[in-house]
């Protein structure tokens, strides 16, 4: 199959539960920066009860939800999902998880009380709800693909989150706190899946990612690497190095 | 209450106007709460016909506004805190400035911050308490809505029977502070021409709060407020007491309204534009009669009070006029897209987006906002603030080209370039967060065409 043609099948799991963080801009920056090279996006949902068809997807997307939405995702999520979310990526699915879903992409989460979320595992972290919520502007250091690149979002977040030896970090924290506050890192990546804390959205700032996972989940579909038309992104520079700056200087006014 | 406490906090008062630091709405009150911490409470309870607070994600400001111009109407002596500075300090300020005026006020009316709320109710213990809609809004500051949700619900629990508490019906996450509670007023809007299609993408709160199951809308009016109901436990919006049977729009300058109340109809224009505005005006008058105001004055009332500053105020600049309608958040900001659009005109476009501690600091709440029927209509578009560069991004993301928009981060520079643009005689809606809708009318104060927000009434 040719790239010229080819129409990239976007799973977005619990549309309806999990776009606290205006998730839906990262999916809009997939679909635009697709048509600007004249490819397709097919989104499709797939919310509470819905199975996941296998081989249906190229790309899935979970992003962040209400405590109260989270947990009745990720019951299921267990149920009904993390079977065949796994064997999808473990066939070269690619996959985006944004702050809860980053979360629930790990193998649970341990409440203050002491409660197990579960998570579905395809990324090696587990995660514990911390005294304080990590809030603030959030710049890393990150690497994808062996190259390396600032990357800049929002963070907000109270679970402490540290990465098991099947995950690598998505990058490493130049300024705010990353996954835990403690050990530098942020995000995990496996495979062609990448979990993050980082919103704002994530992708607009960001192209260089929204890139990196349209080539993954194009390959997948189409069997073979392929070569990415460049885009003019000098405004997404632009709020890029604003967003750095601004998260740089002192907070407050 | 006279004490040495008060005499520094006011001193305070006058010291930060003189140095030019605002008009010293919140200062004061932090020097007397520090001095006497009880003092809250202390002045509240100097005022015969007791104190109404106000609290909402959108609309405290106006609402209050409102429901003050009601009191003056009924002949009500008031202390309020109509500066928009509703914080504990705020309300504490606004008491300390009524010390010794002649005559003495008989009642408090205080709009307060959503998440001040508890401690202001706990401390002045108000009579009536509206309680108007929770929606999202910066999540880095208040948390998630469930979270204030919890927090209100104690709140309204703890209150004493003689209070009255005012819910809006309409929404689901209000109304239910109500539940199992006598002697709350509940209000909404009845008026079935206002429906939306759909929930807009930003809607909150649409599983029941009892069951968990997602809510059923015969007619969503605005964000998540509308007729609901459960399919699974048969929970649903309740008939409510003050209802809202008649609103017309008049394009983006003002409504008319007929309200039912059980005290006879209020019938009122007010130069006030959008939906959202006819919510705030039967939330004003419903809590108008909790206060035991009569609907003939509420009528007057409604009718009589001006927009808000930067809240659907209007200046003129250089022959254009300028719109002001503050954008703080998704709904809001929903709010003032189809208010524009209610203009045949297309129209000409400001948008300042700051990320400063009472914008939020995270702005990824313009991905929620649906400027997209705006931008398909947009003569021009201007866009500034602190987060100029990630506005630009949500625009060309919503497939608006880079060359049909001007990205100026200073505030002043863009809006003379957006005035420029604007035909003479035109005019410019200028959609702004928080703290750059305060700069921008700072400009404007200096430029002679509007007034520093602290001497308006």
């Amino acid at each position: 199959m040719s790239a010229a043609a080819v129409t990239l099948r976007l799973g977005h799991l619990y549309p309806g539960e999990m776009n606290i963080y205006a998730d839906r801009g990262n999916i809009a920056v997939l679909e635009r920066r697709l048509a600007w090279r004249g490819l397709g996006l097919e989104v499709t949902g797939i919310g509470i009860g819905d199975p996941i068809v296998a081989g249906a997807h190229d790309l899935f997307y979970l992003g962040g939800g209400q405590d109260r939405d989270q947990a009745v995702v990720a019951e299921d999520l267990a149920r009904t999902k993390a079977g065949a979310l796994r064997e999808a990526v473990a066939g070269g699915a690619a996959g985006l998880c944004v702050c809860g879903g980053f979360q629930l992409a790990g193998h649970g989460y341990t409440g203050t009380d002491g409660s197990r979320m579960p998570g579905v595992g395809i990324l090696d972290l587990d995660t514990v709800a911390g005294p304080t919520r990590l809030i603030g502007n959030l710049v890393i250091e990150a690497e994808l693909d062996g190259e390396r690149r600032s990357v800049v979002g929002f963070e907000n977040h109270a679970g402490r989150t540290r990465l098991g030896p099947g995950s690598r970090p998505l990058g490493r924290v130049v300024q705010g706190h990353g996954n835990n506050g403690e050990d530098g890192l942020e995000g995990g990546v496996t495979g062609r899946v990448i979990g993050t804390y980082l919103h704002g959205p994530l992708l607009p700032k960001n192209p260089w990612i929204a890139d990196t996972l349209i080539g993954w989940a194009l390959e997948h579909r189409t069997g073979a690497p392929v070569a990415l038309a460049p885009l003019d992104d000098t405004m997404e520079e632009e709020a890029h190095a604003a967003a750095v700056a601004r998260a740089t200087r002192r907070r407050g006014r | 209450m006279t004490a040495p406490s008060v005499t520094i906090a006011r001193a305070a008062g006058r010291l930060s106007r003189r140095l030019g630091r605002g008009g010293g709405t919140s200062l004061p009150g932090k020097v007397l709460l520090k001095l006497r911490p009880q003092a809250l409470s202390e002045l509240g309870r100097e005022l015969p016909r007791g104190v109404t607070v106000i609290s909402a994600t959108n609309g405290k400001t106006t609402t209050a506004r409102l429901v003050a111009s009601c009191a003056r109407e009924a002949g009500w002596d008031l202390v309020a805190n109509t500066s928009g500075a509703n914080l504990l300090s705020g309300v504490a300020t606004a008491l300390l400035d009524a010390q010794g005026r002649r005559p003495a006020p008989e009642a408090g009316l205080f709009e307060v911050d959503e998440a001040a709320l508890v401690e202001v109710a706990r401390q002045l213990r108000p009579r009536v308490l509206l309680l108007m809609n929770l929606f999202r809004d910066q999540l880095d500051r208040y948390g998630e809505l469930e979270h204030l949700a919890a927090l209100w619900t104690r709140m309204v629990a703890e209150l004493p029977a003689s209070a009255t508490p005012v819910l809006n019906a309409d929404d689901p996450a209000i109304s239910a502070l109500g539940a199992g509670r006598r002697g709350v007023l509940t209000f909404g809007i009845d008026d079935t021409s206002v429906a939306l299609d759909a929930l807009p993408h930003a809607a909150d709160s649409t599983r029941c709060r009892l069951c968990a199951h997602p809510l059923t809308y015969d007619l969503v009016s605005l964000g998540h407020l509308g007729h609901w109901r459960c399919e699974g436990c048969g929970a649903a919006r309740v008939s409510p007491d003050v209802r809202a049977t008649r609103v017309t729009l008049h394009g983006a300058t003002g409504i008319a309204v007929r309200i039912e109340t059980p005290q006879g109809p209020v019938e009122a224009e007010l130069p006030l534009p959008g939906l959202h505005n006819a919510y705030n005006a039967t939330a004003a008058t419903a809590a108008a009669i909790a206060m035991g105001i009569a609907p003939d004055a509420i009528a007057r009332g409604l009718a009589a009070s001006p927009a808000a500053f930067g809240r659907g105020e209007r200046v003129t600049l250089d022959g254009r006029r300028l719109v002001l309608l503050l954008a703080k958040n998704p709904t809001g900001a929903n709010e003032t897209v189809r208010t524009v659009l209610l203009d045949p005109e297309p129209p000409h476009l400001l948008i300042a987006l700051n990320d400063r501690t009472a914008d939020g600091h995270d702005i990824s709440w313009i991905w929620d906002v649906d400027y997209e029927p705006l931008l398909a209509r947009a003569a021009s578009l201007t866009l500034t603030g602190d987060r100029a560069h990630d506005l630009a991004l949500r625009m060309r993301y919503a497939g608006h080209p880079a060359e049909r928009m001007t990205v100026i981060p200073d505030p002043e520079a863009a809006l003379d370039h957006a005035v420029a643009t604007a035909p003479a005689g035109g005019t410019l809606y200028v959609l702004p967060t928080y703290t750059a809708m305060l700069g921008l009318r700072e400009t404007l104060v200096r430029r002679g065409v509007a007034e520093a927000f602290w001497r308006e009434r």
